[in-house]
């Protein structure tokens, strides 16, 4: 670790490539803890929205016009919107007219940023669900039927587990997208890390340096997304279903 | 090594000494101060945006304290003023091309600054770093700030030190606003920024109840900038701000301007007297 950061120290000196954050420790915890909330704002939103758009995706064949027309409703809207715009919305409009705890808001920049784009990220996941339900062969569910499975167990024990594989690469592109969009919580100051970064190349003034650094490590989290992907594609695959 | 590679380093070594020739010839020329009164009229780069220290009032005209200062320059040499409103982004250049004399537009001494402009000591005045908070949130050392969510603009050179040193979890906007909006929704219990812009908050009625809460850290002294290599002029504005600092000049104008007091111009003062 030293030698690392010895030679990172050199080589700001020698070619002014300045990436404080292998030799400085206070920048280095910045960046980690921009790190560690990129991941963990990510894979938060990606449960989440597969959890809700599972719901979402259910409740648009709801049997009540109501239902359907709430729903059909909020995919619209959050589809159709500018997520920066959503964000400010939460953090800005909705916030201050919510109750306080002790005198707290009742969430902070990280809460805020996971319910904004799980919404978002949930209104995409049901589209796709739905698609990918609208996919599952019809004689498939009158078999259900007629070995007497309830619409509910139909659901859950037929049609979710073909349509997941259905999915799977329009979710993969998905969760991808997501990744992306959480660089928009920096807007609103939770720690991620286009945030932490901005705060440590605007002290540093080593602005080219961390935006390299920040692309490559975005390069680095995505690929790692595709080979785990590909891998669950492969591992999920039913043998001679879909092909 | 080629001759193409010979001939090209050979080309910046001529450059390179032609241009310290260049810059050599130019100092033995620049005389702002014998151009000043030659023409009659100084001109200086000043802020019009920045209340209360240099700003255009109701009529149009640019007034404040360091508008106050030009007046006094160019009353001891005799001459017209004439005012430029500048911005950070142009104002060293005017002074470097010399569209404008001198410049003061609360401008903060910085080392690479200081590489571009010549920027004379003493300095007339100096922001700090300090929090706005309501007044009963019991703040009163700079430690209480551990763990505690302090909202700050970014790029501020102090922002680093309250999450390092003093443990504040920071909160880092892009622009005022958006601090103010969190601040007053909760999300940050105070607002690390220049002391110098708190004056304008504070009599603010939207703000009653909120105050400077503690003593400010970190001056940053604002200095005036000539032409680098124009020591006769850099001289005397020297002199003019030590007999400022000297006579209680700029402690007046604070008054007369409703600044809150910077202790850094009492202390020029004790130290001038």
């Amino acid at each position: 670790m030293n030698d690392v950061s010895a030679w990172f120290k050199w080589l700001s000196h020698t070619s002014g490539i300045k990436l404080t954050i292998f030799y400085d420790s206070y920048d280095r915890s910045r960046w980690l803890t921009g790190l560690v909330s990129t991941l963990e704002l990510s894979a938060i939103c990606l449960v989440l929205s597969l959890l809700l758009g599972a719901c979402v995706a259910w409740w648009n064949r709801s049997r009540f016009a109501m239902v359907r027309y709430l729903v059909g409703s909020y995919v619209q809207l959050f589809r159709n919107t500018p997520p920066l715009a959503q964000i400010y919305f939460f953090y800005f409009a909705i916030s201050p007219l919510l109750p306080k705890v002790g005198g707290q808001p009742l969430l902070g920049s990280m809460g805020w940023a996971i319910v904004s784009l799980t919404l978002l990220e949930t209104a995409f996941t049901s589209e796709i669900f739905r698609a990918g339900i609208e996919a599952v062969p019809k004689s498939m569910i009158e078999a259900a039927e007629s070995l007497g499975y309830s619409k509910l167990q139909i659901f859950i024990d037929i049609v979710l587990p073909l349509a997941f594989r259905f999915t799977l690469p329009a979710i993969n592109n998905n969760l991808v997208n997501l990744v992306k969009t959480t660089t928009l919580a920096y807007a609103i100051a939770a720690p991620e890390l286009l945030y932490m970064s901005s705060q440590i190349w605007s002290e540093q003034t080593n602005v080219a340096d961390m935006m390299c650094m920040l692309l490559l490590t975005y390069v680095a989290i995505i690929a790692v997304i595709n080979v785990v992907m590909r891998w669950l594609e492969r591992r999920l695959r039913i043998p001679g279903f879909g092909q | 090594m080629t001759n193409h590679r010979i001939a090209y380093w050979k080309s910046c070594f001529l450059l390179a000494a032609m241009t310290l020739l260049s810059i050599g010839n130019a100092s033995a020329q620049v005389d702002t101060l014998a151009n000043i009164k030659q023409k009659g009229v100084m001109v200086v780069g000043v802020k019009a945006d920045y209340k209360p220290y240099g700003y255009t009032d109701p009529s149009g005209q640019i007034i404040g304290f360091e508008v106050d200062l030009a007046n006094d320059l160019a009353k001891r040499l005799g001459v017209k003023l004439e005012l430029v409103p500048v911005v950070a982004a142009n104002r060293m250049e005017f002074v470097k091309q010399g569209r404008t004399d001198l410049m003061i537009a609360t401008m903060a001494y910085k080392p690479d600054r200081a590489e571009v402009v010549g920027i004379p000591e003493p300095y007339y005045y100096a922001s700090a770093a300090t929090v706005f908070a309501k007044k009963d949130s019991g703040l009163k050392a700079w430690a209480d700030l551990k763990d505690k969510s302090i909202c700050g603009i970014q790029g501020a050179y102090y922002n680093r030190r309250a999450g390092e040193e003093f443990g504040a979890k920071m909160l880092v906007f892009k622009g005022v606003p958006e601090v103010l909006s969190a601040l007053q929704a909760g999300n940050c219990m105070g607002f690390v920024f220049d002391s110098t812009f708190f004056a304008g908050l504070e009599s603010d009625p939207k703000w009653t109840g909120w105050g400077v809460m503690l003593p400010p850290i970190d001056p940053e002294p604002w200095g005036m900038a000539v032409k680098k290599e124009d020591t006769k002029f850099a001289a005397f504005i020297s002199d003019t701000t030590r007999e400022w600092h000297k006579t209680g000049y700029l402690l007046g104008l604070e008054k007369k301007w409703n600044i809150a007091p910077a202790p850094f111009l009492t202390e020029q003062h004790q130290k001038f007297k």
